[in-house]
């Protein structure tokens, strides 16, 4: 019975391949064409690596994206501090004061459209005067990514066996040594998620960096979006590439994490 | 259960750290925003006449407080350009979020029904492009739209046109571009709640005669209706914000409000203004973001 009910209709099929393609087709030829020879994006002139030199060869692009990279580790770090803090606490905290508020400054965020964050926490630095650059972007890029964190590692965490901690302190550990000793080390792969997710993500984000940046300090996606509204460029086709690249290594060494964690246990949720 | 009692302590002190940022970084500034909002425009840096100043006291806070400016907010509901702007971003949001719906939903139905050692391929495949730049998303689109294009020249090849059509900078391009970049948005929720359905439950109808289609109309849809509303959530309120798709893929003849921000912001350095559509798009997100930031919370907290 259940056999006939699971069958795989042609129907089904049908619709996941063709979204599978609608997702990938795009990115594959951006690919393609990055290792064209031809300056004119759209005529194939055989494979090649020169705009890839190019790109090297940019010293600002290649500023931007050194400027990008500093970011994304800097606030992964923090957000990922922040985001397992807030996580035990709206997990393991029971019913607090300013709960509900505390709840709501985290999942808020992670709908909030650019536009309004940006241009708010801009407004807050101006207020307090803050010079804007690298500190700046990595505060706003923390405050957004640190939710990310919060879901991925809050999941984990209400899907661990709860007893596992109480034992360890019926055994006479200190609350702070069981979580430690006991916790941590179980949720450690959806850390290691929620650090890969918020740096992808820093890396990524243009609309929050495009107000919190400052002159002469612009992350790489400012760069190839100011690039991009003039028309596509082979150059950044190869920078595109290389993102992905970077990406991709990211998210494999992401699902060997989530992999570990789901060996052990319930698999974390993927946001 | 002694063991919870004592954990509940220093967890709730692991909140501090957190919450005080997030009230410096995330609550605070829409006080600015406010306080902007509500300040003239100044040709100066920073671009406003600051409406009152903390430190000078009360007496100065009631004089200053009778010197608000409501002239921004007036100005967004006398002048056409932004309340079109508005209607554009919810007319866009939703026709988007219905398209989403409609294709993500035989997706993720499609996905629950692979088989179960499939299912975290397929769930990879799906996740993979929303960790990827989405600017790099819409770029590569502007590849394959443009005049002398991929789609261009597979249409003139197979004879379907017979000169270039123009795709970029249209609404049809923008609304590809929405639905690529906020898919996976919609397909996961939709794929976790239909993921998780109790197949004996439409063993049950069949074997109470119901068809395979009335099965999953009077079970499977309405059990997946969280999926929807969370999904549809997920799209709907960042659409209505969005301002980088609709710039490097629609026409430039009408904006969305994110749009309208982002000139008044960077071009015409208008920030009061800037501020009051902030504010404005902020109220009108309102709702949905509440019950969105509810969902969420039951989601996560049900799990406990």
């Amino acid at each position: 019975m259940t056999a006939r009910i699971k069958r795989l209709s042609a129907f089904n099929m049908a619709s996941v391949a063709l979204g599978l393609a609608f997702l990938y087709l795009p990115i594959a030829i951006l690919i393609i064409y990055s290792f064209n020879a031809s300056r004119l994006v759209t005529v194939w002139g055989g494979w090649s690596l020169r705009w890839y030199q190019e790109f090297f060869n940019d010293e600002a692009m290649l500023a931007a994206a050194w400027m990008s990279l500093r970011v994304a580790f800097c606030s992964a770090t923090a957000a990922t501090l922040l985001g397992t803090l807030a996580a035990v606490a709206l997990s393991r905290g029971e019913r607090f004061r300013g709960r509900t508020l505390f709840s709501g400054m985290l999942y808020a965020p992670l709908v909030m459209p650019e536009v309004i964050t940006g241009l708010s926490l801009l407004l807050l630095f101006v207020a307090i005067d803050a010079g804007r650059g690298f500190w700046t972007v990595t505060i706003a890029h923390t405050t957004l990514t640190m939710c990310f964190v919060t879901v991925v590692v809050q999941s984990r965490l209400n899907g661990l066996d709860r007893s596992l901690e109480e034992a360890a302190m019926d055994l006479g550990c200190s609350p702070v040594r069981a979580f430690i000793a006991v916790t941590l080390p179980l949720i450690l792969p959806s850390v290691a998620a929620g650090w890969m997710l918020a740096f992808t993500l820093s890396l990524d984000d243009l609309g929050i960096a495009s107000f919190t940046t400052g002159p002469g300090s612009a992350a790489l996606p400012i760069r190839v979006y100011s690039e991009v509204r003039l028309g596509v460029k082979p150059e950044i086709n190869a920078i595109c590439t290389l993102v992905v690249a970077v990406v991709a290594l990211v998210i494999v060494a992401a699902s060997l994490a989530s992999k570990l964690s789901s060996e052990q246990g319930e698999s974390a949720a993927p946001l | 259960m002694s063991g919870r009692r004592i954990f509940t302590r220093p967890a709730r002190l692991a909140a501090i750290a957190p919450y005080l940022w997030m009230a410096l970084f995330f609550l605070v500034p829409f006080g600015f925003v406010l306080k902007i909002a509500l300040s003239q425009t100044a040709i100066a840096q920073p671009p406003y006449v600051p409406v009152f100043d903390l430190t000078a006291g009360w007496s100065a806070f009631k004089t200053a407080l009778s010197a608000l400016s409501f002239d921004n907010f007036k100005l967004l509901a006398s002048d056409d350009l932004y309340i079109l702007s508005y209607l554009r971003s919810l007319v866009v949001a939703l026709v988007s979020t219905a398209i989403l719906l409609a294709i993500g939903y035989p997706a993720a139905y499609g996905m629950s029904r692979l088989p179960q050692r499939w299912q975290p391929v397929a769930m990879m495949l799906v996740i993979v492009p929303f960790w990827t730049s989405f600017l790099i998303r819409i770029y590569s689109w502007i590849n394959v739209l443009q005049h002398d294009g991929l789609l261009n020249k597979t249409l003139l090849a197979l004879g379907i046109i017979d000169k270039p059509l123009a795709w970029l900078a249209t609404d049809s391009a923008m609304y590809l571009g929405i639905v690529y970049s906020y898919f996976p948005f919609m397909i996961l929720p939709l794929y976790a709640t239909l993921s998780k359905l109790d197949d004996t439950l439409l063993e049950a109808a069949a074997d109470l005669g119901c068809s395979r289609l009335k099965a999953f109309w009077l079970v499977t849809f309405p059990l997946s209706l969280p999926g929807v509303g969370a999904g549809v959530l997920l799209c709907f309120i960042p659409i209505v914000g969005e301002f980088v798709i609709p710039d490097l893929l629609a026409g430039s003849d009408r904006m969305m409000i994110g749009q309208t921000l982002w000139l008044e912001f960077f071009t015409n350095k208008d920030w009061p203004v800037a501020s009051a559509i902030a504010v404005v798009l902020l109220v009108v997100l309102l709702l949905p973001l509440l019950v969105y930031e509810k969902l969420q919370r039951r989601h996560l907290e049900a799990r406990g």
